[in-house]
């Protein structure tokens, strides 16, 4: 200990102190390495974790005394010079105790004053008790394929695994691309109906007609074309998960039928006096604001009674904080062992458009981005060059197209309401049903051609005309 | 009586991961403790139950390796097979130590 009694911070009070006192209250395992990555300073909470003293370790090569899978395979170190960003993974260790042990290991560069690269400092969480808290997650800071550590997101995967394991209806809501579909799978795989079949239907892709011989099934005969039996989506999911997504668009019609199935839980298929008992989970998703469709009649209040036992709302990426940077080094990590590419992290300009853009489409529009910027980007770090140009371009536009309605509503959703909002603030419905307008006057009322500029088939502009009740 | 040693090997040093060792050396001593025989043999991928059964079919007699899981290490033992490990240090120097009788496990040879 005695080469560390020397190594004192000044400036910081008025007397000089020991940064060994000072990085072993730190309860985080932190090493400091010198430009060829050898141990100078490890605090006590990486002595007990690792096994090796600090008299052991000075002047040892890192990979022999942190023993991660990361060292072996590859160090992010090597590349990692003062311009670099500090890079957050996930690796295990094997202490001296002989235990594999899973860590959160963060790296970043250490600079002079003049900025020049003086070492690094290595910060290893340890990750056993968040291990044991969610055993079946297979990453800290996840509950199966979602990652985050935003207060939202940690109560959301607190409350799963006890949720999974009831047989309740769950209602998940939240704007599209903030993970619906992978939430309700992840219940699934964490209920006791794991084993069991995972049905999604999605009730916007199908007409109406067509969506419930899908979902109940039909007898031979019911109607023309049903030459053979069919048996439905519901009972395909018997002693499974039935994932309903897009519920919102599901036609008034079936919403009764599906709430009858919630009370008996027996389905009718077409053309059949028989029922069938199934014994099916029943988890919806929407866009949509179920609450303002009740208001306004377009979705039953005793249906979304029954859905919305549990509700779990997925928050838009944007609320979500620091998860933004978690998300992006998750992404960049899966598309550069995929690509396999010489990617190590990104550019501070390039970082700072991807933490101040908004992200209407959520996570998967920021996958898409490092998807694209990572099959862009040749090496080194990805610059702002390399990322998708409207980035910089509709920064304004969606500045303010970003709900503001927030106030009133719990999640933004298009709403049916056809007429402009009386506080002059626009939504996706208004601006939506403008756009319809301006190009059926373009198109002076020819709808194939008014379809044609909107880049829609002629059925979407007449449904979509229907929702907003415009006649032409 | 001969006796075999492995080292799993990370370029010229002793692997710090059993588990994650993709090349090895075995090396032969004679009863005064020589090396009289030496090989590398590189592993198709990183394997710790395949470089257990490497181990086996070479009738190795001691194992000097960094860090190795306990359940390696106790199968390697039950197998008769002695382990020294959490050896930090170039192959060459290790070899040396072998040759002088002196190498312990923990041992850091800088």
């Amino acid at each position: 200990m005695s080469i560390l009694q020397h190594t004192q911070i000044k400036g910081l009070f008025d007397a000089p102190i020991e940064l060994s006192s000072l990085i072993d209250e730190i309860p985080l395992g932190i090493v400091v390495l010198d430009t060829q990555r050898r141990i100078v300073l490890i605090n006590r909470a990486f002595e007990a974790l690792v096994g090796f003293s600090i008299e052991d370790a000075r002047g040892i090569p890192c990979f022999h005394i942190m023993r991660s899978k990361l060292c072996i395979q590859q160090c992010p170190l090597v590349k990692m010079d003062s311009n670099s960003e500090s890079i957050i993974v996930e690796s295990d260790i094997i202490n001296k105790e002989r235990e594999l042990i899973p860590v959160l290991i963060n790296l970043s560069p250490i600079k002079d004053t003049d900025g020049n690269l003086t070492g690094f400092l290595e910060t290893v969480e340890d990750l056993r008790p968040l291990k044991k808290v969610g055993d079946k997650s297979p990453k800290a800071y996840a509950f199966h394929h979602l990652i985050g550590k935003s207060p939202e997101m940690t109560r959301i995967f607190q409350t799963l695994p006890l949720l999974a394991q009831s047989d309740s209806a769950i209602l998940i809501t939240g704007e599209t691309g903030t993970g619906k579909d992978m939430l309700a799978e992840a219940v699934h795989q964490a209920s006791n109906r794991a084993k069991g079949p995972f049905i999604k239907v999605n009730c916007g892709a199908l007409p109406e007609t067509l969506l419930e011989s899908e979902l109940f099934g039909h007898r031979k005969g019911a109607f023309t074309g049903a030459v053979e039996n069919k048996p439905g989506r519901f009972r395909l999911a018997h002693n499974g998960t039935l994932y309903l997504t897009e519920i919102g668009d599901l036609p008034l019609p079936l919403q009764v039928k599906l709430l009858t199935f919630l009370d008996d839980k027996v389905v009718y298929p077409l053309g059949s006096a028989k029922g069938f008992q199934a014994d099916v989970r029943i988890i919806a998703a929407t866009h949509r604001n179920l609450d303002l469709m009740v208001k306004e009649r377009n979705f039953r209040e005793d249906l979304m009674f029954r859905l919305n036992v549990v509700r779990l709302h997925l928050p838009p990426l944007r609320e979500r904080g620091d998860d933004i940077r978690l998300i992006l080094d998750h992404f960049i990590n899966i598309f550069v062992t995929r690509f396999r590419k010489n990617i190590n992290g990104l550019s501070k300009k390039a970082l700072r458009i991807l933490l101040e853009y908004p992200y209407p489409g959520n996570v998967r529009e920021l996958r898409n981005i490092i998807e694209y910027a990572v099959n862009i980007c040749p090496k080194g770090q990805i610059q702002f060059t390399h990322l998708p140009a409207y980035l910089s371009e509709t920064k304004h536009h969606y500045d303010h197209s970003v709900p503001e309605e927030k106030e009133s509503y719990q999640w933004t959703a298009p709403t049916v309401k056809s007429s402009s909002e009386p506080n002059g603030k626009k939504t996706w419905a208004s601006l939506e049903r403008g756009l319809i307008i301006e190009a059926l006057v373009n198109s002076k009322g020819r709808r194939h051609k008014a379809a044609d500029l909107l880049g829609w088939g002629r059925s979407t502009l007449w449904r979509k005309m229907k929702q907003y009740k415009i006649d032409a | 009586m001969e006796q075999k040693i492995l080292i799993p090997l990370y370029v010229d040093q002793v692997a710090p991961r059993f588990d994650l060792a993709t090349e090895v050396y075995i090396v032969s001593m004679a009863d005064d403790g020589r090396a009289i025989e030496k090989k590398t043999v590189v592993l198709p991928r990183a394997s710790a139950e395949q470089l257990c059964h490497l181990v086996l079919l070479e009738k190795i007699g001691t194992v000097v390796c960094g860090g190795i899981e306990d359940e390696y290490y106790q199968y390697l033992k039950w197998k008769n097979v002695k382990v020294l490990d959490s050896v930090i240090g170039s192959c060459k120097d290790v070899i040396k130590r072998l040759e002088s009788g002196t190498l312990q496990s923990g041992d850091i040879i800088r």
